[in-house]
C-alpha cells in the first residue's frame, strides 16, 4: 500500500511509464535475439519459422479485437487469407511483384475485409456473433473456391514470383531472404502495436471490452472504435498472409478457412490473450508443438495438442504468459512482505 | 427558458403507462431530489431522459435546444452526465484511468491512435487534482476490480464531474454503501460545482433531506409533488402514494 501511495506523489506514472519503455526494448532485443539463433541453430527449417512469424501476424491481429476489445470471433482467418490472395493476385495477375508492394497490397486488402466484416460480425453480441464470424469465414473461402478464374480455387494460386527484395536480395532456396523480411515485418509491427494499446483509442477499446454501456455513458463511441480497431487488426492479419505469399509463392485455399481461424484462437488462448506477447509466444510455442509431435507420431499428434491446451486452459487459464507473469508477480511480493 | 426542460413526457410499455405525462425544468445549480415509491417509473424516466429510450410523446430540452431525438453520447457531449445505481466501472483498469480516458473523452481526443496519457502532463494533473478532490488519490493506480465498493460510488462520481457536465443525473449515488460511506459521498457531492445542475434520484430520506433544495415526487408514472423538502412530508397525496403502496403490499402478502 506504501508502494501505491509513494508511486502517486509527484513522480506517478512517470516509473510505470519508464518501465513499459524497457518492456518494449527488451521484448524487440528479445524477438531479434530469439531470431538469430533459430536461424543459426536451424538452417533448415527456416521455411517453417518463416510460417510461424506470418501466423503470429494473425495471432496478433486477432488479439487486436478479441483480447483487446472483446470480440469474440472465429473468423480472422479471412483477414489473413484476403491478404494473402491479394499478394498472389497482384503478382501473378498483374505484375506486382516488388515484395514491399506485395505486403503494402496485403495489409490494404486485409483492411478492407476487415472493415467488411466488422459491420457483419459487430451486428450480434456473444454466440450470433461468433456464428457470424464463422458464416464471414466460410463465405469467404466458398467465393475463393468459386472464382477459380482468379484465385485457381482448390489447387492453389500458383505462378506468383516475387522480385528481388530492395532489388537486392533473392528469394533464396533455403528461406533465408523470407525469414529476414519477416522478422523485420513483425518488429515494425509489434512497435506499432505496442504504440496503439498505450494509446488512448487502445485504453477505450480495453473500456468497451469491459463494459461498452459506460463507455457510451461517457460519450465515448462503441461501434465506431471497434470498426476501426479491425481495420486496423485486418492489415496486420492481411499483412500476414501477404507474408505468408512472397516466402511460399503459392497461395492455398485453406488460408482462408475456419480450421485456421480457429487454430488462431487456440493459439492465442494458449498463450494469452491481451497483451501481445502471448499472440506471439502462443504461435510459436503451437506451430512448434505440432510439427515436433506430428514428427514423431503422425497418427496420434492431435490427441497430443489437445491434452497440452487441456492442460493450458485447466491449470493456466490467462495461458502461458499470464501464468508467467502470475508466478513473477507472486514472487516479487512474496519478497517484499 | 430553462437550462434543462422536459415537457409532457409519456411512455407506454404495452398496457402500462411507465412516464404519464412528466414535465420537469432545472436551473443552474439546482439540487433536486426525484423520489417516489418502487415502480414509479423512476428508472425509466432517467432512460428517457439519457436517451436509452425514445417517448412516445413529449420533449427534452438542454440548453435551449431539443434532444429528444439525439443519441446517448450526443447528449453527454451536450452536457448531460448519468451515473449508475448499479456501480459500472472497468474492473482491470485503475481509477486513474477511468478518469484520464473521460478527460480525453472531453478533450475529443479518445480515439486519438498515438501518444500516451501518460506523457501528458496537463491531463495527469487535472485527473490527480479530480480523485484527490475525492480522496481517491492512494488507491489511484489499483485496478478497479480489488478496491472498496464506496470508493467504486466515489469514482462513478469523480467520472461524471471529470466530463464536466451542466446536468448531472445521480441515479441512487448511495445504494448498497454502508451508512459510514455514505458521509463520504455527501461530502463528495457538496463539492460539486455550485453552477452544475444535480437531478438525483435516491430512497435514503434523510441523505435527501440533507442534499436537496427541491423534491419532485413521481408516483405511477406521474409527478404528484414539485416544491420544497419541508414541505413534501405533510403533502397528503405522496403520503397516500407511499402508504398506499405500502398497504398494497400488506394486503397482498
Amino acid at each position: 500500500m506504501t508502494d501505491v501511495t509513494l508511486n502517486l506523489a509527484g513522480t506517478r506514472s512517470l516509473r510505470p511509464l519508464r518501465q513499459t519503455l524497457a518492456v518494449d526494448a527488451a521484448a524487440v532485443i528479445a524477438i531479434i535475439g530469439v531470431s538469430a539463433l533459430l536461424f543459426v541453430l536451424f538452417p533448415g527449417s527456416l521455411a517453417l519459422l518463416t510460417r510461424i512469424v506470418a501466423l503470429m501476424l494473425l495471432v496478433l491481429a486477432l488479439d487486436l479485437v478479441t483480447g483487446f476489445a472483446g470480440v469474440g470471433t472465429l473468423g480472422h482467418a479471412a483477414l489473413f487469407g484476403a491478404g494473402a490472395y491479394a499478394a498472389g493476385i497482384g503478382a501473378a495477375r498483374f505484375g506486382i511483384t516488388d515484395p514491399l508492394a506485395m505486403l503494402g497490397l496485403g495489409a490494404a486488402a486485409g483492411a478492407a475485409a476487415g472493415a467488411l466484416s466488422s459491420v457483419v460480425i459487430l451486428r450480434a453480441h456473444g454466440l450470433g456473433q461468433l456464428v457470424l464470424s464463422i458464416a464471414v469465414v466460410q463465405l469467404a473461402h466458398e467465393a475463393a473456391n468459386k472464382f477459380s478464374a482468379w484465385t485457381g480455387g482448390s489447387d492453389g494460386l500458383a505462378g506468383i514470383v516475387p522480385a528481388r527484395l530492395f532489388g537486392l536480395y533473392r528469394f533464396d532456396l533455403w528461406g533465408r531472404t523470407s525469414f529476414m523480411l519477416a522478422v523485420a515485418v513483425l518488429v515494425v509491427v509489434f512497435v506499432a502495436l505496442r504504440v496503439l494499446v498505450r494509446s488512448p483509442f487502445g485504453m477505450l477499446c480495453r473500456a468497451i471490452r469491459q463494459d461498452p454501456v459506460r463507455v457510451k455513458a461517457m460519450g465515448a463511441p462503441v461501434y465506431f472504435t471497434l470498426v476501426k480497431m479491425y481495420i486496423i487488426s485486418g492489415a496486420v492479419a492481411g499483412l500476414g498472409g501477404a507474408l505468408s505469399t512472397v516466402a511460399t509463392k503459392v497461395v492455398a485455399l485453406d488460408s482462408l478457412s475456419f480450421n485456421l481461424s480457429a487454430e488462431a484462437l487456440v493459439m492465442l488462448v494458449l498463450g494469452g490473450a491481451g497483451n501481445l506477447f502471448g499472440a506471439m509466444v502462443g504461435t510459436l510455442v503451437f506451430v512448434w508443438f505440432e510439427d515436433l509431435v506430428s514428427a514423431i507420431n503422425p497418427f496420434h499428434w492431435l490427441t497430443v495438442v489437445g491434452l497440452l491446451l487441456i492442460c493450458v486452459v485447466l491449470f493456466a487459464p490467462r495461458g502461458l504468459t499470464g501464468a508467467v507473469a502470475g508466478l513473477w508477480m507472486s514472487r516479487v511480493r512474496g519478497g517484499r512482505s | 427558458m430553462s437550462l434543462f426542460a422536459v415537457k409532457n413526457l409519456r411512455k407506454r410499455f404495452g398496457g402500462l403507462l411507465v412516464t404519464n405525462d412528466v414535465s420537469l425544468s432545472l436551473e443552474p445549480g439546482d439540487r433536486v431530489a426525484l423520489i417516489g415509491p418502487n415502480g414509479a417509473g423512476k428508472t425509466t424516466f432517467v432512460n428517457l431522459v439519457t436517451g436509452h429510450l425514445l417517448p412516445d410523446a413529449g420533449t427534452v430540452h438542454l440548453a435551449g435546444s431539443d434532444v429528444t431525438a439525439d443519441s446517448p453520447r450526443k447528449r453527454v457531449s451536450a452536457g448531460l452526465v448519468r451515473s449508475f445505481q448499479v456501480t459500472r466501472l472497468f474492473p482491470e483498469m485503475t481509477p486513474l484511468e477511468h478518469v484520464a480516458l473521460a478527460l480525453l473523452q472531453r478533450q475529443g481526443k479518445a480515439t486519438s491512435l498515438v501518444s500516451d496519457y501518460r506523457r501528458m502532463p496537463g491531463l495527469l494533473q487535472e485527473a490527480s487534482d479530480i480523485l484527490g478532490v475525492l480522496e481517491l488519490s492512494a488507491i489511484a493506480n489499483l485496478p478497479v476490480s480489488v478496491i472498496a465498493y464506496g470508493q467504486q460510488r466515489l469514482l462513478e462520481i469523480a467520472l461524471a464531474m471529470a466530463l464536466r457536465p451542466r446536468v448531472l443525473l445521480l441515479d441512487e449515488p448511495a445504494a448498497g454503501v454502508s451508512s459510514s460511506d455514505t458521509v463520504l459521498i455527501e461530502k463528495a457531492l457538496a463539492r460539486l460545482p455550485p453552477e452544475l445542475s444535480v437531478l438525483m434520484i435516491e430512497h435514503d430520506m434523510d441523505f435527501v433531506f440533507r442534499f436537496a433544495r427541491r423534491v419532485v415526487v413521481l408516483a405511477a408514472g406521474a409527478v404528484i409533488f414539485d416544491g420544497s423538502p419541508r414541505e413534501v412530508a405533510a403533502d397528503t397525496r405522496v403520503r397516500e402514494a407511499y402508504l398506499g403502496s405500502y398497504a398494497d403490499e400488506h394486503a397482498g402478502a
